[in-house]
């Protein structure tokens, strides 16, 4: 980063000096935008990753397309914005865009000190350790002396600092702004371990040159809670971004998927809270300022959770991260997801 | 006919204030002023404010706070998961301070070699020296840094395949490492010797210098200087029974162990940096050299002194006071491109405190406002210290 890279930063922070401090209503601001603007990673499989047409595909991804769906009725209408991990709530909080769905991990002091409002979680996730499985090493406590490719700007940084101190270790920190850096000093032997989050070390291993000659230490040394992130003091569109996401989760724990929640809508023998949900009988919608089927065009054309999970991150893809015995499993099935409930 | 007039004219003005230049520019410079002056403060002013009703924290207490995060670099101070923000901020100034000066002494050799070797007679010489310069500068030095970088990842060996010079020196991907020395007792005894030794060469060479004006005489300085330096030093040396260490890097687990260490990160830019700088310091010495007329060397020449002497003697001295002024904007350059080391995880100022700090603060403003005045005290310091080296050298009148 160049001095005039660094003045560019302070002019986009400088943004905050000018703009008045009136109370910001993004909904209406959205709207007569016509799209909703998201930050997403500069490229995580998975979570947020432009396919071969170019067009962003994953978990974080289809938070933003089902908030545009509730708010537009078309899941499209999302503009993205690719952002390192350094820069994402400065240009969130600058109002560059109104929603961070990137991989970022819910703390205290993000909550409370920069300005920052957390709305759910949709992937529960913890940090490992990555090696070369000539090292030899088969537990992260075996790691004394050793050098380690990680990611600035994240709670990866901090986390691992805990743990080896925790633990007595010495070891090197080999810090790298972008994930793609970090992987490459990696994969070059610059550093014998790499440390992020397990979900992110899943995609990460497909992109080095030999992907079976690495593996996945057993430890995890952290909980990474990550969800969708807005700014503080514009409670309406924060619990916007919130019941949406509570309403995919919702639909996945009573099992109705994209495919089905036109028959359920059709139904009159649907329960309840079906017709409730769904805008058959009553009106979710007009709390949140949105219509009445907000919740049945996020279903409809993203899908729910669960749909969303083996799309992007399950058994079927790459990452190959199975959903049945981890926290994101729903709570009936012995998981942490739970949506309040939707009256 | 136009006399009346002129002379009208030429009467003096009454003495009215506002009418007088100097209290109308006095006026016009303090509203200025004063308008800058509010400016800034509305600006911060607002800042604070707006901040406060977005929930963001301000302020400069974060300083005191502790940073939970390391450091991979610390070739001065420590820093662990336990020290404050300001110790994170010091070990990035001392990092960028490192590479700055390193880079500077590396780019001006480089560069008054190549510069010089630009204007030899010696064909191949000059011809590799002008396709050097035209090349680096005319590459963008973020690439080059790129290019150092994945270069000397992709050409070491791992750990434990280091290159092995006689057990004392080892270069593997994660740097170069060198023997420490690790002074013993009677260590002192031999530095007050050098010390000795060197009071000695300097009265030696006044003496000569004097000889030299008085009688014409040349006394062999070189090599008398170190013969004075090496052989008592060496004598105390050998009666102490060589009271120095070599501490030896040792492999252990993952890494060395001991000695000193060259992280990667470090040459990688090192290279890239005084590389790139000495491009530009070659052309400013070669039109040093040039602006000095030929009847100087012709003049050099003909009282008798040979082509080094008359490089050294006279052309460099003279070329020296055109080479000076934009040889200090080099030096500036070099130490704000230093900053480019955010992209090879050199841990400088910009890498640890506008990279690391300022994300897990999220205190943009102040982290970036310090940044960025430690490189304008960097710059000037750098423009202050070669003024005054350039009023040193500059032509006195005799």
């Amino acid at each position: 980063m160049k001095i005039s890279h660094i003045l560019k930063i302070f002019a986009s922070v400088l943004i905050l000096s000018v703009g008045s401090s009136a109370i910001a209503d993004t909904l209406s601001d959205t709207k007569s935008r016509g799209h909703v603007r998201c930050g997403v990673s500069q490229g995580l499989p998975g979570f947020s990753n432009p396919d071969a047409d170019g067009n962003w595909e994953g978990i974080d991804v289809d938070v933003c397309r089902a908030v545009s769906a509730a708010i537009f009725g078309d899941a499209d209408k999302v503009e993205y914005f690719p952002v390192s991990a350094k820069e994402r709530f400065t240009k969130l909080t600058a109002g560059e865009y109104d929603i961070l769905s990137r991989n970022t991990t819910w703390t205290l002091s993000r909550d409370a000190k920069i300005g920052l409002t957390f709305n759910g979680v949709n992937f529960y996730d913890g940090q490992g350790f990555m090696v070369r499985k000539s090292l030899g090493v088969s537990s992260a406590l075996e790691l004394d002396g050793a050098s380690v490719c990680v990611n600035t700007g994240t709670t990866t940084e901090l986390n691992l600092a805990d743990y080896f101190r925790a633990n007595g270790m010495s070891y090197e920190p080999v810090v790298f702004e972008k994930a793609d850096e970090v992987v490459a000093a990696y994969d070059a032997g610059r550093c014998d371990v790499h440390t992020t989050d397990k979900s992110g070390l899943a995609a990460q291993r497909t992109k080095t040159a030999q992907p079976d000659d690495h593996m996945v230490l057993p430890e995890t040394i952290s909980k990474e809670p990550l969800g969708p992130v807005t700014r503080e003091g514009d409670e309406p569109w924060s619990d916007i971004v919130f019941w949406v996401l509570n309403a995919l989760i919702t639909a996945d724990e009573l099992g109705v998927s994209s495919s089905s929640v036109d028959s359920v809508k059709n139904d009159a023998d649907a329960t309840p809270e079906w017709k409730r949900i769904l805008g058959v009988e009553g009106d979710t919608g007009a709390h949140l300022g949105l219509g009445k089927e907000w919740a049945y065009n996020a279903i409809k054309q993203v899908g729910n959770y669960g749909e969303m999970y083996e799309r992007h991150v399950g058994m079927n893809t790459p990452l190959e991260l199975a959903r049945d015995g981890s926290p994101n499993a729903g709570w009936k099935n012995g998981g942490l997801l739970y949506a309040p409930p939707i009256r | 006919m136009n006399t009346n007039t002129n002379i009208n004219i030429i009467k003096p003005p009454k003495e009215d204030l506002f009418k007088s230049g100097k209290f109308r520019s006095f006026l016009i410079q303090s509203i200025v002023m004063i308008l800058v002056i509010s400016f800034i403060t509305w600006v911060v002013n607002n800042t604070a404010t707006n901040m406060t009703a977005n929930g963001i924290a301000h302020g400069f207490d974060f300083l005191w706070e502790t940073s939970w995060f390391d450091i991979g670099y610390l070739p001065f101070i420590d820093h662990t998961g336990s020290s404050t923000y300001f110790n994170a901020f010091i070990v990035g100034i001392l990092n960028t301070i490192l590479v700055a000066l390193l880079g500077i002494f590396f780019a001006t050799i480089l560069g008054f070699l190549i510069g010089i070797g630009r204007l030899s007679d010696n064909w191949l010489v000059s011809t590799f020296c002008g396709s050097y310069i035209e090349v680096i500068r005319n590459v963008p030095l973020l690439l080059q840094i790129f290019f150092w970088y994945h270069a000397v990842l992709r050409i070491l060996p791992r750990a434990k395949n280091s290159l092995n010079i006689g057990d004392s020196f080892f270069l593997n991907l994660k740097g170069l490492f060198i023997p420490k020395p690790i002074p013993e007792t009677g260590f002192n005894s031999v530095l007050l010797i050098g010390i000795l030794s060197i009071i000695a060469i300097i009265i030696t060479s006044i003496w000569a210098k004097r000889r030299q004006n008085l009688t014409g005489k040349q006394f062999p300085m070189f090599i008398t200087s170190l013969l004075i330096l090496i052989i008592p030093v060496f004598i105390i040396s050998y009666l102490n029974d060589f009271p120095m260490f070599w501490e030896q890097p040792v492999l252990k687990g993952f890494n060395f162990k001991g000695g000193f260490r060259l992280i990667p990160e470090l040459v990688a830019l090192l290279l890239a940096l005084s590389m790139y700088t000495a491009a530009f310091i070659a052309e400013n010495v070669r039109s040093g050299i040039l602006a000095i007329s030929k009847g100087q060397r012709e003049a050099a020449a003909a009282v008798g002194l040979t082509n080094s002497q008359i490089l050294r003697l006279i052309v460099i001295p003279q070329a020296m006071r055109v080479i000076i002024p934009p040889l200090t904007s080099q030096y500036l350059n070099l130490t704000k491109n230093s900053s480019l080391a955010v992209a090879i995880a050199y841990p400088d100022l910009v890498h640890v405190f506008a990279g690391t700090a300022l994300m897990q603060t999220g205190q943009a403003v102040e982290i970036l406002a310090m940044t960025m005045s430690v490189y304008l005290t960097l710059s000037l310091l750098i423009s202050l210290l070669m003024n005054w080296y350039n009023s040193a050298m500059a032509l006195k009148d005799r």
